[in-house]
C-alpha cells in the first residue's frame, strides 16, 4: 500500500516535470534556432535595434514622429493610435448597441424591426469586409476641389473628412480629457464610499459640484493650451485643392471607426437586449404600482439594472473588439501590429518585435479587463437587492 | 384563473397593441417607418431599378454611375468563386464546396450526432473535398494548394481549422481540468495568452516568423502553418467553451462513475464528455459562426480567399468602378451561410432549453 502511494506521487510528479519540462524546452528550443537563424543572416539579436533610427514613415501619429524617430519611438506611435481608435470606436459602439438593445425590447413592432435588421445584418457578414466596405464607400466621396462644406463646416471628401476644430496643443487636449477620466473615475468612487451614507441632497450637490469643477478646470487648461495668434476655432475652408484649417479624420481612421462601431454594436445590442429580458418582470410592473412614468421606470429601474446584468459579458466584448481593431492593417492605419510588422520588415528583429506585440496586447488586454472589473465591482448590486 | 375575459386579438388590434399603443409610440412608428422606406428604396432603386444587368456591360456601367453594375458579377462570378484555379477544372472546385456543404447540412441532423457518425462524416468529407481539389488520382489533373482560390480555399481553411481544432480543444480543455496542477496551470497560463492575443497576430506569426524558429524539415507550407496556427486559437476558445460544459454537469456523475469503479478514459468518453457537449452546443454553434467569419482574415497575410479573390476580380482597370457591388456580392455569399448557421443555433438553443424543462 505505502509503495503504491509512493508511486503514484512519483508517477504524478514525472508527469508534470515531463508535461512542463517539454513546454519549456519547446520554447527554449525555438528560441534558440531563432537566433541561430537570424545570426547566420548577420541580424543580432537583443533591443537595441529600439534605439536605432527607423527611416519610414507613419501616416497618422498622434505625437511628433520623422523618419529620424527610434524605433521606441514608432512602436509608441502605435500603441497609442491603437489606444486611441479603441477608445473612440468603443464608446461609439456601446452608444449604439445600447441603442439597438433598446430598440429591440422597446414593445414596439417598428423599433424592434429595424433593431432587428441591423444586428442581423451587422453580426453576419466578416468584420473585414465592412471595413473595406466602408473604405471603399469614403473614398468614393468627391475630390477636395468639388466637395461643399455641410452643416457650417464638415466636408466630407475622398481625402479625409473636415470637421472644426479647436486651435490648441495636443497636450492640454490630453490632459483635459485626463482630467474628465479622472473626474469620472472619482464619481464612481464616491458612488460607492460616500454618497450612498449622505443625504439625497448632500449627495447630489457633490456630484454637480464634482462636475462643474471638473468641467471647468479642463476649459481652463484648453484655454491656456491654445495656440497663441489664431482664433479658437478653425473650421476648414477649401484652399485651392484641398481644404485647410479643422481637423482631418483620414479615410483609414474614418473606416475603422465605422466598421468597429458598428459591427461591435450588433453585438454589444444582442448583449443589452439579453439583459434587458433577463430583468425580472416584477421591477417594472412595481414601478408601475407607484405610478412612475415609463421614462422614470426606463431610466431609474430597468437600464441600471440591465447595465450591472450585462457588465461581466460586457467585458469580454470590449477585450474582444479592442483586439480586433488589428484589422486596421487591411487599409493600412498604422495601429499597433501595423507598427510591429512593418518593423519586422524593416529590421529582421523578429523574435523581439514579436515579443513586444505580444506581451503589448498582453498588458493592454489584462490592464482594461483589470479597469472594467473593477468598475464592475463598484457598481454591481451588493447582497440580495437583485433577485433573479 | 379560468375567468380571465378572452382577449381579442384580431389583425387590427395586434397591429395597434403593437404600433400605435400611445401618441409617442405612434410618432416612433411613422418616424421609424419614414427612414426604413427611404433606406430601402434608396437600395431598391440602386439594386434593381437603375441597375445594370447581363454579361460584359463594363462599358454602359462605366458610363451610368448611379445603378448597381451587377454586369460585373455576371462577367467575372468565377474569378470571384474560384480565384486562380485552371479553368477547365474549376467544376471541381465547384464540386469539393457543393460536398462539404452537404456535410455541414448532414451535421445539423440529429442521427449524425454521435462521437462516431460525426467525426466519420467530417473526414469522409473532407477528404472527398481534398481528392476533389488536389487531383493527381482517378484521372484528375494535379493542381497544387497555391493555385486554389476564391470560396474554396475558405471552406478548406475553415474545414481543417475546425477538423483539426475539435480534437485539440478537447485535449487542451482536459489538460486545464487535469487533477495534476502544474499540467492545469501551464495549460491555463497557455489558453488564457492566446485568448488575449489578436487572431491576426496569431496567423502572422505562424506564417512569417515560424520559418526562423522551427528547424528545416518542420517548417512546411505557408498554407498549412496558418491552418495550424488558427486551429490552435480556435481550440483555446473551444477549450472554455468545453470546460464551461463539463463545470455545468452535475458533480455526482462523475463520482458515481467513480464509485462504479470506472477508469478515467471510460468515465471522460461515456459520462463527462457526452454531457459537456449537449450543454455547450449552442456557443460552440457560435464559436464555428465566428470562426468562418473570421477565416477571411488570411487576406491580409496574402492567401487568396474569396475576399481576396473578389477584389483582383473588381482590381482590373476596366471593372475598378464596381468594387461596391463585389463587397455586396461577397458579403451577400457570408451572410448565406452565417446567418443560416446562427439562426440554426438558435433554434438548438430554444429546443434545448424545452426538453431541459
Amino acid at each position: 500500500m505505502q509503495s503504491l502511494i509512493k508511486s503514484r506521487r512519483v508517477r504524478d510528479a514525472g508527469l508534470q516535470a515531463a508535461f512542463v519540462g517539454g513546454f519549456v524546452a519547446m520554447l527554449v528550443a525555438m528560441v534558440l534556432v531563432g537566433r541561430a537563424n537570424l545570426e547566420a543572416q548577420g541580424l543580432t539579436s537583443g533591443f537595441s535595434f529600439l534605439e536605432r533610427a527607423t527611416g519610414w514613415r507613419i501616416s497618422f501619429s498622434l505625437i511628433d514622429y520623422s523618419t529620424n524617430s527610434t524605433y521606441a519611438r514608432a512602436i509608441l506611435v502605435g500603441i497609442l493610435n491603437s489606444l486611441f481608435l479603441g477608445a473612440i470606436a468603443l464608446p461609439i459602439a456601446t452608444v449604439i448597441g445600447v441603442a439597438v438593445g433598446v430598440m429591440r425590447t422597446s414593445g414596439n413592432g417598428m423599433a424592434e424591426l429595424v433593431g432587428t435588421t441591423f444586428v442581423e445584418l451587422f453580426r453576419n457578414a466578416p468584420l473585414i469586409l465592412q471595413l473595406l466596405f466602408w473604405y471603399t464607400l469614403l473614398l468614393g466621396f468627391p475630390s477636395p476641389r468639388d466637395a461643399e462644406p455641410i452643416l457650417g463646416g464638415i466636408a466630407l471628401t475622398g481625402r479625409g473628412i473636415y470637421i472644426p476644430g479647436l486651435n490648441v496643443t495636443g497636450a492640454s487636449v490630453f490632459v483635459a480629457v485626463l482630467i474628465i477620466v479622472v473626474a469620472f473615475a472619482l464619481a464612481l468612487w464616491m458612488g460607492v464610499k460616500r454618497w450612498p451614507d449622505l443625504h439625497l441632497r448632500q449627495a447630489s450637490k457633490e456630484r454637480k459640484l464634482l462636475w462643474s469643477l471638473a468641467l471647468l478646470i479642463s476649459i481652463i487648461v484648453l484655454w491656456i493650451g491654445r495656440i497663441p495668434e489664431t482664433p479658437l476655432v478653425s473650421i476648414p475652408e477649401p484652399a485651392g485643392l484641398n481644404y485647410r484649417g479643422g481637423i482631418r479624420i483620414s479615410p483609414e481612421l474614418m473606416a475603422c471607426l465605422i466598421a468597429i462601431a458598428i459591427y461591435g454594436a450588433a453585438y454589444i445590442a444582442e448583449i443589452v437586449r439579453a439583459g434587458f429580458i433577463a430583468i425580472p418582470k416584477g421591477q417594472s410592473e412595481a414601478g408601475r404600482a407607484l405610478g412612475l412614468s415609463p421614462w422614470y421606470i426606463f431610466s431609474r429601474i430597468r437600464l441600471p439594472l440591465a447595465i450591472r446584468i450585462v457588465m461581466p459579458t460586457l467585458i469580454n466584448q470590449y477585450v474582444w473588439l479592442f483586439k480586433a481593431t488589428t484589422i486596421g492593417i487591411a487599409i493600412s492605419f498604422t495601429d499597433f501590429f501595423m507598427v510591429v510588422s512593418t518593423a519586422i520588415n524593416q529590421s529582421g528583429q523578429t523574435l523581439e518585435l514579436i515579443a513586444i506585440l505580444m506581451g503589448g496586447f498582453l498588458i493592454i488586454n489584462y490592464s482594461m479587463a483589470w479597469v472594467l472589473n473593477r468598475v464592475n465591482d463598484a457598481i454591481k448590486l451588493k447582497g440580495t437587492q437583485l433577485r433573479i | 384563473m379560468t375567468d380571465l375575459p378572452i382577449q381579442h386579438t384580431s389583425a387590427f388590434s395586434n397591429i395597434k397593441r403593437h404600433y400605435f399603443a400611445t401618441p409617442l409610440n405612434s410618432a416612433i412608428t411613422v418616424l421609424l417607418a419614414a427612414f426604413t422606406a427611404w433606406i430601402l428604396w434608396g437600395f431598391f432603386n440602386w439594386a434593381f431599378l437603375e441597375a445594370i444587368w447581363g454579361y460584359g456591360k463594363n462599358e454602359e456601367c462605366r458610363a451610368h454611375e448611379h445603378g448597381a453594375c451587377w454586369s460585373f458579377v455576371a462577367t467575372r462570378w468565377r474569378i470571384v468563386l474560384f480565384g486562380l484555379y485552371p479553368f477547365e477544372e474549376q467544376w471541381r472546385s465547384a464540386l469539393a464546396c457543393i460536398v462539404m456543404l452537404i456535410v455541414a447540412i448532414l451535421s445539423c441532423v440529429p442521427v449524425f450526432w454521435n462521437a462516431k457518425r460525426l467525426p466519420v462524416l467530417w473526414m469522409v468529407g473532407f477528404a472527398t473535398f481534398y481528392i476533389l481539389m488536389r487531383g493527381g488520382v482517378f484521372g484528375l489533373t494535379p493542381v497544387v494548394e497555391r493555385d486554389w482560390g476564391g470560396l474554396s480555399l475558405t471552406v478548406f481553411i475553415f474545414a481543417s481549422v475546425c477538423l483539426l481544432g475539435m480534437p485539440l480543444s478537447i485535449i487542451f480543455a482536459l489538460l486545464r481540468r487535469s487533477e495534476l496542477p502544474w499540467i492545469a496551470r501551464t495549460m491555463a497560463l497557455v489558453i488564457d495568452v492566446i485568448r488575449s492575443l489578436p487572431l491576426l497576430a496569431i496567423m502572422f506569426t505562424f506564417a512569417i516568423v515560424l520559418p526562423f524558429v522551427l528547424p528545416g524539415w518542420a517548417i512546411g507550407d505557408k498554407l498549412y502553418r496558418v491552418i495550424v496556427g488558427y486551429a490552435i486559437f480556435f481550440a483555446c476558445y473551444q477549450a472554455e467553451i468545453i470546460r464551461g460544459g463539463i463545470q455545468a454537469i452535475p458533480s455526482g456523475q462523475e463520482e458515481a462513475a467513480k464509485a462504479l469503479g470506472m477508469g478515467y478514459w471510460h468515465r471522460i468518453g461515456y459520462i463527462v464528455l457526452p454531457q459537456a457537449f449537449r450543454n455547450a452546443l449552442p456557443p460552440t454553434i457560435n464559436q464555428f459562426v465566428i470562426t468562418f467569419k473570421e477565416t477571411s482574415l488570411v487576406t491580409i497575410i496574402g492567401f487568396f480567399d474569396i475576399l481576396a479573390s473578389g477584389r483582383a476580380a473588381a482590381g482590373t482597370a476596366d471593372w475598378s468602378f464596381a468594387t461596391i457591388e463585389m463587397y455586396v456580392f461577397v458579403g451577400l455569399l457570408f451572410f448565406v451561410f452565417v446567418f443560416s448557421l446562427s439562426r440554426y443555433g438558435a433554434y438548438l438553443e430554444r429546443r434545448m432549453s424545452l426538453n431541459s424543462r
